[in-house]
């Protein structure tokens, strides 16, 4: 048992899988390909709905969701519902970004936090930690808080582990030579080791935001209340199968939108980079 | 000796956290409800085990898991790495993985559910998809990276298509695809947990919920722990399995 060591392994796998998918998705979408086989896809969906081979209820056809998306944005639910878990899935996201860093840093540089918190995050990390949404609905509710503490709860793990192997992997030399020429230890932590450590770090924060997105859904869909997964949660249980379809689109555009705008927020934040010079 | 020593001073944070949760709760100084002491948790473990509650739901997650996860390594892995190999399949089916790939898998909840109702059927379907994207990923990858060179040299030798792919493709893919898995194993853990809490009539989600609701805390704390045990095993189990597949490289 290796300790953190094994889990920092888990998230670079995790990021292996991340990162290569938004880099193919990148270059597929801007070729054009893929918005002909999209095209293709819904075009399937509608055929086969309409060829009597199933019934409406097990897949309704595209027209008709997309009629019912239409309703729904005029009516003004659909804007409520869309906030409502984007606002929920990104504070959670940003609270994670935020004390995962500071975690993956104070770590870095204390022996006793790094003990302490070690063994927490590498037995942690692994753990499905949406079983204990049961008990933080216990603690604090059905409401905002509970569904935002499990985004955090989830989304930081992978934080941490990013930012300490980042910090980890910087240049020795550039730290001697940054102490040498008399910078505190603040200094070094702002102006070379968080930067330094922003490509992983960052690759983190992109492992951590379809989490975000996965669990606040999870949240919505176990605590009721408006937002998409409470939304599909009902149409579910009234057999509005309709309203459920709706919801997966309206949850894949979502879902598309925020981490092709990660990926934007990578390159311009990575702009001095070697990497961003050789995808240009 | 030595080494007892050194894993004990590692892990003694999760001691002291039990520890602290223990005198917390004993002392009242969170809602005794609301947090149970650790050794009630415990012996409610027990008797969750006793009457068989926790076997019974842990055989029917952990068999919809497997069954989730095995299709999504077989289909997936195969698709993978065929669409690697064969350009016409790349070109339809990779838009494909791209447009499933940032789907939130929780939204895929419901629709099992009106699909394949409450029981098994839907948790295996929503493993399966859920856990498909990145096994496929992992095993396009690595098949796309097998060394030309060998691929040549086992055709000069005679191999044949089928006999190429099991003796070179598969393995020189598997490192990544064995990541794309690991990944899955956890992806698995919160589609089947999730989905169960959601809706169902059995599993560890179920039990949670219904122990929660009738207000069996201590049982409820019990079984969380027991399922965040397992993943963590698991994921470590899994560890060591990718080890000793892997040994041949080096």
């Amino acid at each position: 048992m290796a300790g953190i060591e094994d889990t920092a392994s888990l998230a670079t796998a995790e990021a292996d899988v991340t990162h290569d998918a938004a880099r193919r998705l990148d270059a597929v979408f801007r070729g054009g390909a893929g918005v002909f086989s999209v095209l293709l896809v819904l075009i399937a969906w509608e055929l086969f709905a309409r060829s009597g081979k199933v019934t409406a209820f097990m897949l309704p056809p595209f027209s008709a969701v997309v009629e019912r998306i239409y309703v729904d944005a005029v009516s003004g639910d659909l804007w409520i519902n869309l906030g409502l878990t984007v606002a929920r899935a990104m504070t959670g996201f940003v609270i994670a970004a935020v004390l995962g860093i500071a975690l993956g840093a104070s770590m870095s540089r204390s022996r006793l936090i790094r003990w302490f918190f070690d063994p927490i995050i590498s037995v942690g990390f692994p753990m499905p930690k949406i079983a204990f949404l049961p008990i933080i609905i216990l603690w604090l509710g059905v409401y905002d808080v509970s569904k935002i503490s499990i985004v955090v709860f989830d989304a930081i793990f992978p934080v941490v582990t990013a930012t300490l192997a980042g910090i980890a992997a910087v240049d020795r030399e550039l730290i001697w030579s940054a102490r040498n020429m008399g910078a505190s230890e603040r200094e070094v932590m702002w102006q070379i080791k968080l930067p330094a450590a922003l490509p992983q770090i960052l690759t983190g924060l992109q492992v951590a935001l379809p989490i975000s997105l996965i669990v606040a859904i999870i949240g919505e869909m176990v605590m009721g209340g408006y937002g998409l997964g409470g939304a599909m949660m009902s149409a579910s249980r009234f057999a509005d199968s309709r309203g459920v379809f709706a919801g997966i689109v309206e949850i894949a555009v979502v879902g598309y939108a925020l981490i092709k705008t990660m990926a934007v927020v990578r390159r311009r934040l990575l702009v001095w980079h070697q990497e961003t010079a050789e995808h240009s | 000796m030595q080494a007892m020593t050194q894993a004990s001073l590692r892990y003694l944070p999760l001691l002291l956290l039990a520890l602290g949760w223990e005198v917390t709760a004993r002392f009242n100084l969170i809602d005794s409800q609301a947090l149970p002491p650790l050794t009630h948790v415990a012996s409610a473990w027990v008797d969750l085990v006793r009457d068989g509650e926790l076997v019974d739901n842990g055989a029917a997650s952990l068999y919809r898991g497997a069954m989730g996860l095995l299709l999504a390594v077989v289909v997936g892995g195969g698709l993978g790495i065929l669409m690697a190999r064969w350009r016409l399949l790349d070109v339809f089916v990779n838009p494909l993985v791209e447009l499933f790939y940032p789907l939130p898998k929780s939204a895929l909840i419901p629709v099992t559910v009106l699909w394949l109702g409450f029981g098994d059927g839907s948790k295996i379907l929503l493993i399966f998809l859920g856990c498909m994207i990145p096994v496929t990923i992992g095993a396009y990858n690595g098949a796309r990276g097998s060394d030309q060179a060998l691929i040549w040299s086992a055709r000069s030798m005679g191999a044949g298509r089928l006999r190429l792919l099991w003796d070179v493709v598969v393995p020189s893919a598997l490192p990544e695809l064995l990541n794309g898995i690991r990944t899955a194993l956890a992806l698995a853990f919160i589609l089947l947990v999730s989905s169960e809490l959601i809706v169902s009539q059995q599993g560890f989600g179920y039990l949670i919920g219904y122990l929660g609701s009738t207000g069996a805390y201590e049982g409820m704390y019990a079984v969380v722990l027991t399922v965040a045990f397992l993943g963590f095993a698991a994921d470590r189990l899994y560890q060591l399995l990718m080890q000793w597949l892997l040994q041949w490289r080096e």
